[in-house]
């Protein structure tokens, strides 16, 4: 009954000479906070877009939810289950915030291809919508185009057009990066909220945020992963230290 | 179909390659370092043919009307850049596109205006006057092979300086990554000004060395414009090599294609249907070799922005 | 500030109210009354003006819904209405004269055309994608010009307006004016709502972001196709009232300047609000009129003039005039 949500098998990206993904092999459980930390540069976000589909791999396999993915473009597997944030963050600034979320709402509420209708009057759209945004905290800015948010609300409307998703797995690329001290405390009592409801993959360098969310941390050094195991063990693991933790944790 | 005019006409495609990649060189550079659609860039051309047009009616003498119709090109091109292109770099291609396009309104207009529409010629040099043979009943001007050969040389010049020079180095490094190359402190607008004016020195020459082949009229940009884009979408924007390789091939596959189009048609359907269907496919030839290229490769054959 | 980025709130605030019923609606009824003007003299020479610049206004729109609405700068497509036009002729040249027949194949022509160059054009991007569309022009030019049978660079006179179910129901001026307003109102309408739609949702957060909207599950290329496709529809759709309207075709209909022309109609109206499209064909065609009257070579005051536009007048005149309204009410 553990059927691993994802499993990457031997995943190797080069670019050039340089070696970015490393023979990557990972499982992801249900229903598990799977934290991925690592140096700048260690290859997270280019793993993350292997994931998501918006690089190829060189070798190796993407099997989502049972199926491979391998080479499937970004939208067949977000249609799949897998929503993704952005690290920098990737919204629509033109349209009204609550159009973002209806947007992802509307990909999953049959065809697009309706012609006529007002998609903005659609109640089916707007309402899941409104309820995400409540969720993430951003409801009272629903009708300001997305463009005028903070940086941290945008970092919520991120979050909010994940979730709208309905998804079997959520990669969150640092979504705390770049936001103070108190939006931070909100976005993990959000996320630990949401632990059990959704299976995530979080990508973060907020070590206090990572060891206070994770259920099993994996540790990427140049590409490779390092070691994966329980926060306590990976915390106390002499390896990550002198890799990494030593120059975190002060 | 005779051997010898198959020959004659692949020459003449050589020479049109030729041509092409003068006038495709620049367009591909400034495309690829600067990310600038230039829409423009066939009236360079056109002005190279009028500016030595003009200064040999004052001179007299080829070399010289040459010299500085390159020299006038220059300026002229720089000027634009000054006072048009440089506030453009910045801004989306469409606004780009019709910028551009305002200035061939204007410059085809003007250039009628001011030397009237009629067709202009400029006589071939003397020294190159008159036909040569090549090989048994191979009779083929001598100025055509002129621009061959001089085409050739400036695309081995152009090659020296972009792989070996500093400067070559930082267009390569600025047609794959302009941002990149800005951030390590090189001075870019020296340098998009230098990749500029090579790229309108080398259309105005295009010009000028087809001037005494062909007549010189407003609007003859326009169509030497629209095969440069082809040559630079298939060879891959940014590329020189594969502007060369590109040029060649469609100046080849066009100039063969609208000789023996009806030729060849004819042994599959008969004479007075060949004759229709025949020029039709040949003008159409190299829009659906660039269809067919771009099917496979959607950036072309070299890009230079490796993805 | 482009049309394209409509909230949706409940509350209707004035601008938005004037914005999409009160601008539209003094522009139709500005070309209402034009034959009522015309009535009181040089009647042909209004009505004929006036009809010319709603069948480009329509070619216009369509390629609103393009550069606008979808983020693709389609540099042929003028290619659509030369189609339509040449649809139109070539059937007059073979005895069919009945508008019936005529435009569901102009119409079918071009949004073959499109769908065909379109599923390879939409495999590039940005800069390739203008100029492979600039060459598919180009090619579809050329294809007239060697058309020997139907008058190559010359043209072909077109014997009479189309009939319709027989009837000689566009041969009058009035008539056609008419005609050729209730197919501009059509088409304006039908592409408001296309872009209010799911539809047009989907190609507006492409041209916003398209890896996002890819990342939420649209492929984004389908969406494009379909929206290239009407897009050239409606061109060959004017490109049928256009040579009903000279009652010629010639290739000049299809050249990469009248591609640019159209794009130039978009830009100077303002792209992305469709209202612009419209109001850029009459501020062109107008000052074309009128200028060519005075002047030979116009395009020499003209050029500079769209230069000065692009660089200092960002979303056209109405994007000026927007600017202008905030600065008034602040």
């Amino acid at each position: 009954m553990n059927e691993p949500v994802l499993r990457l098998e031997g995943l190797r990206k080069n670019f050039g000479s340089l070696v970015v993904t490393d023979d990557v092999t990972l499982d992801i459980l249900p229903g598990e906070m799977h934290a991925i930390i690592g140096p700048n540069g260690a290859g997270k976000t280019t793993l993350i877009n292997q994931i998501s589909g918006l690089i190829p791999p060189d070798e190796g396999k993407v099997l989502f939810a049972g199926a491979d993915v391998t080479t499937q473009p970004p939208e067949t597997r977000a249609m799949r289950g897998l929503s993704r944030s952005f690290q920098i963050t990737s919204i629509l600034p033109g349209f009204p915030v609550l159009e973002n979320v209806a947007l992802a709402v509307q990909a999953r509420d049959g065809s697009s291809l309706r012609f006529f209708g007002r998609a903005a009057d659609e109640a089916a759209l707007n309402i899941p919508a409104m309820a995400a945004l409540k969720q993430t905290g951003i409801a009272d800015r629903a009708y300001l185009p997305a463009g005028e948010l903070s940086h941290g609300e945008k970092r919520a409307l991120e979050l909010a057009i994940a979730l709208a998703m309905k998804p079997r797995l959520l990669l969150l690329d640092e979504p705390m990066a770049g936001i103070g001290r108190e939006e931070t405390e909100r976005l993990v009592a959000l996320l630990l909220s949401l632990k059990g409801q959704f299976t995530m993959i979080l990508v973060e360098h907020d070590m206090a945020a990572v060891f206070a969310l994770a259920d099993r941390i994996s540790v990427l050094i140049r590409g490779r992963l390092l070691t994966t195991g329980s926060p306590q063990q990976v915390r106390n693991d002499p390896q990550v230290i002198a890799a990494y933790l030593g120059e975190q944790m002060e | 179909m005779s051997g010898t005019l198959f020959l004659i006409q692949t020459l003449n495609g050589l020479q049109l390659g030729v041509l092409l990649f003068l006038v495709a060189a620049g367009l591909t550079l400034v495309f690829g370092v600067m990310d600038f659609i230039n829409l423009a860039h066939g009236v360079q051309y056109m002005l190279g043919a009028y500016l030595a047009v003009t200064f040999y009616g004052v001179i007299g003498n080829f070399l010289a009307a040459l010299v500085l119709g390159l020299l006038a090109s220059l300026g002229f091109g720089l000027l634009l850049e000054f006072l048009v292109f440089r506030h453009l770099y910045d801004r989306d291609h469409l606004d780009q596109v019709i910028a551009t396009f305002g200035i061939i309104l204007f410059l085809n207009h003007a250039v009628k205006q001011i030397w009237g529409a009629a067709p202009l010629t400029l006589p071939v040099p003397e020294y190159f006057t008159g036909s040569v043979v090549l090989m048994g009943g191979l009779l083929y001007p001598v100025w055509r092979l002129v621009i061959i050969g001089s085409g050739l040389a400036v695309a081995a010049i152009l090659y020296a300086l972009v792989t070996f020079t500093r400067t070559g180095m930082l267009v390569r490094a600025g047609a794959t990554n302009a941002r990149m190359v800005s951030a390590l402190g090189i001075n870019i607008e020296r340098l998009f000004m230098i990749v500029f004016g090579f790229g309108t020195m080398l259309a105005g020459f295009a010009g000028i060395m087809i001037a005494p082949i062909i007549s010189v009229e407003p609007g003859m940009g326009t169509n030497i414009l629209i095969l440069a884009l082809v040559v630079i979408v298939i060879g891959g924007i940014g590329s020189i090599r594969g502007a060369f390789l590109a040029a060649l091939l469609i100046g080849l596959v066009d100039t063969l294609g609208r000789s023996f189009s009806v030729d060849v048609l004819r042994l599959m359907m008969g004479p007075s249907p060949a004759r229709v269907v025949g020029p039709a496919l040949a003008s159409m030839l190299i829009y659906l070799l660039m269809a067919v290229v771009l099917y496979l490769r959607p950036a072309g054959l070299f890009p230079a922005r490796g993805r | 500030m482009t049309g394209a980025a409509v909230a949706t709130s409940n509350s209707a605030r004035p601008l938005r109210l004037t914005r999409n019923v009160v601008r539209p609606a003094v522009i139709f009824s500005a070309f209402a009354l034009v034959p009522l003007i015309a009535w009181l003299g040089a009647e042909k020479y209004l009505l004929d003006v006036g009809a010319r610049i709603m069948v480009f206004a329509i070619a216009a729109v369509a390629l609103d819904l393009l550069v606008g609405y979808s983020g693709l700068i389609s540099f042929g497509h003028a290619a659509f209405v030369g189609l339509g036009a040449y649809a139109v002729g070539i059937l007059s040249a073979q005895g069919i004269g009945e508008g019936l027949i005529a435009l569901p194949v102009a119409i079918a022509v071009s949004a073959l055309f499109a769908w065909l160059t379109g599923i390879v054009c939409l495999r590039t991007k940005g800069a390739y994608f203008i100029m492979i569309t600039l060459a598919f022009g180009q090619m579809v030019y050329f294809i007239a010009t060697s058309l020997a049978p139907y008058g190559g660079d010359d043209g072909l006179t077109i014997a009479a307006r189309n009939t319709i179910a027989r009837l000689p129901l566009l041969t009058s001026d009035r008539a056609f004016y008419y005609f050729t307003l209730v197919c501009l109102l059509a088409t304006y309408v039908l592409c408001r709502r296309l872009v209010a739609s799911r539809f047009g949702r989907v190609l507006r957060g492409a041209k916003e972001n398209a890896t996002r909207t890819a990342t939420i599950g649209f492929n984004v290329r389908q969406f494009q196709l379909v929206a290239y496709v009407i897009a050239g529809a409606l061109g060959g759709f004017s490109g049928f009232l256009l040579a009903n309207l000279t009652e010629f075709v010639a290739p000049t209909y299809m050249s990469w300047q009248q591609s640019g022309e159209l794009l130039v109609m978009v830009i100077l109206g303002g792209a992305g609000s469709l209202d612009g499209a419209i109001i850029g064909s009459i501020v062109y065609l107008v000052a074309d009129e009128w200028l060519s009257g005075l002047i030979e070579n116009w395009q020499v005051i003209f050029g500079p003039i769209l230069v000065l536009v692009v660089l200092f007048a960002r979303g056209g005149l109405l994007g000026v005039s927007s600017r202008l309204w905030r600065l008034g009410h602040e």
